[in-house]
């Protein structure tokens, strides 16, 4: 009895949290163009929005900030962890209480104050614009999943690889890096998640005529609610999954080599 | 004495205004086990990373075989370490963690090849080349990472506690291990340790030191049989330190007591401390001893027991074979050549600090 509850309880909890997408997918194969009936079984929609230009071309440029973010982002947010790893703990825990900020921060401020800089600045609102918020955003990202990591290398390590002959930099490539590695991939995965799904701050750093995915369907939306809207959210909802999946996967398979008991 | 290899010449470093070492003198000859021995915080770490190159002395020099090395970087130096908690390369398996060194040096396959088995066999862990390093046991692990150093042929093995981490049989086993290995490869090592029966067992050079300076470097007999002053005589093994006045040359007062001892040149009526290892100390009847006391606390320890005798208001420590139990009156006896005389101390540093292990 009281395990049927608990299930219960849980089914609830799921229903209300995946009731809106479940809406959302099952009305992107809806032939029937009108919300209020199911007019059978279609893919058209995701064949006409494979036809659109407009929204490939904000797919394209989706991908495209998603990946060079990322990318970057990485690489600064390793940088600086191991700047961080180097400094006395004080140190450190301020720098890192001032790295999380930006994530706590709400998105709408961030992406005004972004605005704002960018401005006062004189830049060209445009590809580049949206591609320096999002690298900007992304690398506290890094820095929290490649920290943890960091923390837990024993710098014994490092001196061993110098004393059997390393220069520094080998020293770092050879066997550092590979042991940051999970935390380095998560932390690229999660930045490349939150830089496709962010809405927000892209909305106030873009320039007239560069539109990525969620700022394409807003102005879609804002005229009119097409079913190809449906099958686009229902794909990038599918896309997000899969990534975090990933992210979560990741690390775990690597621990799980590191301990065999 | 052999070829003189290292010289640590009145090297001081100190970390956020503490003192770690001061001044500090030594000399490594080739071909030598020098173990450096002391508490934690006394210096000896620290002395080994500025050997390894990765501490680097705020003042004096590091000359080896007539070169100073004082600025050269720890993967230019012809030294290798065993690290403390193995530092082996997790992602690696152990060939690959042994041939590391070799790579970087670009040798030849064959001669890699060669090398690692050679090395494996040394440690006696043949057939673990692909086995990864969490699959090996931390005594495994720690002969991989010695094998990983020993491969590049380094002229000076430095090892920070190596047998640290490892149980009371399998540190035993290591220390036959580590002489055998030091006899078959012809290298120098220099040890470091807080662990004063390690150091006993392995060295041919102990260097005893305790906040920053060297307090005595001698055999293992000779720092265990005549240690220069209490901190030595504290930290090496059990024994009775006492306050006693030196009379003459060949006499000495302890306790009220007169003891025939061998020690001259101290002067008369001088204020010294004695050391009495407690194996040293005989228990006879009351008559015929030097001092009466009482036995208050007796263990049996296995090889010996271990008593506490309450003579002349101080608690001997005993150990001896035969029993005498808790209340017995006895009479204590030290043979001459058993009484070791040490100057008080002139700093405080010199004084025995508490020891944490």
């Amino acid at each position: 009895m009281r395990n049927a509850l608990k299930k219960f309880y849980i089914a609830l909890i799921f229903l209300f949290l995946y009731a809106p997408i479940a809406t959302l997918m099952v009305l992107s194969f809806n032939a029937s163009k009108t919300r209020a009936k199911w007019g059978g079984f279609t893919f058209k929609w995701y064949a006409q929005l494979a036809r659109n230009d407009d929204i490939l071309r904000a797919l394209g440029n989706t991908l495209l900030i998603a990946l060079f973010s990322s990318v970057i982002a990485t690489v600064i947010g390793t940088i600086a962890c191991i700047a961080m790893n180097h400094m006395k703990k004080r140190t450190r825990t301020i720098m890192m209480g001032v790295t999380n900020i930006p994530m706590l921060n709400a998105d709408i401020v961030t992406g005004i104050s972004l605005m704002l800089l960018f401005i006062s600045f004189g830049f060209r609102f445009g590809f580049g614009t949206i591609l320096l918020s999002h690298i900007t955003f992304n690398i506290p990202y890094v820095i929290l999943s490649v920290m943890p990591r960091m923390k837990q290398l024993k710098p014994s390590i490092y001196e061993a690889a110098l004393d059997l002959g390393a220069s520094p930099v080998t020293a770092f490539f050879k066997v550092v890096f590979p042991d940051l590695m999970p935390g380095i991939l998560s932390g690229f995965l999660m930045a490349f998640t939150m830089s496709l799904d962010d809405f927000i701050i892209t909305h106030f750093t873009k320039g007239a005529g560069v539109d990525t995915l969620s700022t394409k369907i807003y102005t879609e939306v804002r005229k009119g609610i097409k079913p190809e809207m449906y099958a686009l959210s229902t794909i990038i909802f599918a896309a997000v999954l899969v990534l975090l999946l990933l992210v979560n996967a990741a690390p775990e398979k690597k621990d799980k080599n590191r301990h065999p008991v | 004495m052999s070829k003189e290899l290292i010289h640590l010449n009145s090297i001081s470093k100190s970390f956020d205004g503490q003192m770690v070492l001061d001044e500090l003198n030594l000399t490594i000859h080739e071909n030598e086990f020098v173990t450096l021995l002391g508490p934690s915080g006394c210096g000896k770490t620290t002395t080994l990373r500025i050997l390894g190159g990765f501490a680097t002395p705020d003042t004096g020099s590091v000359i080896f075989d007539g070169q100073d090395i004082t600025k050269l970087p720890p993967n230019l130096r012809p030294l290798n370490t065993v690290f403390q908690k193995y530092a082996l390369f997790t992602h690696m398996n152990i060939a690959e963690n042994i041939a590391f060194g070799l790579k970087i040096k670009k040798k030849s396959r064959e001669y890699i090849a060669d090398k690692i088995r050679y090395a494996l066999k040394l440690v006696n862990l043949e057939g673990y080349e692909n086995r990864m390093p969490d699959s090996l046991s931390g005594g495994q692990q720690q002969r991989i990472a010695i094998a990983r150093a020993i491969v590049n042929e380094p002229r000076v093995l430095l090892l920070d506690e190596p047998l640290g981490a490892l149980d009371l049989k399998l540190r035993q086993e290591m220390q036959y291990e580590l002489i055998r290995m030091k006899n078959e490869l012809g290298i120098t090592f220099v040890y470091v340790t807080h662990d004063q029966e390690e150091a006993l067992t392995m060295s041919d050079t102990i260097v005893v030191m305790n906040q920053g300076y060297i307090q005595q470097i001698g055999s293992p007999e000779s720092i265990y049989n005549e240690p220069e002053n209490a901190f030595v005589a504290d930290f090496i093994g059990d024994s009775n330190i006492i306050s006693a006045t030196m009379i003459e040359d060949k006499l000495v007062s302890i306790l009220g007591a007169r003891f025939a001892c061998v020690d001259t040149g101290f002067g008369h009526n001088k204020p010294v401390d004695v050391v009495i290892r407690p194996e040293d100390v005989e228990l006879v009847s009351p008559a015929e001893g030097t001092l009466q006391g009482v036995v208050s606390h007796l263990i049996f320890k296995g090889v010996h027991y271990e008593m506490e005798v309450n003579a002349g208001g101080f608690e001997w420590l005993v150990h001896s074979t035969a029993l005498h139990p808790v209340g017995e009156n006895v009479g204590i006896r030290v043979d001459p050549y058993n009484i070791q005389i040490m100057n008080k101390p002139e700093s405080e540093d010199e004084e025995a600090v508490a020891i944490d292990i």
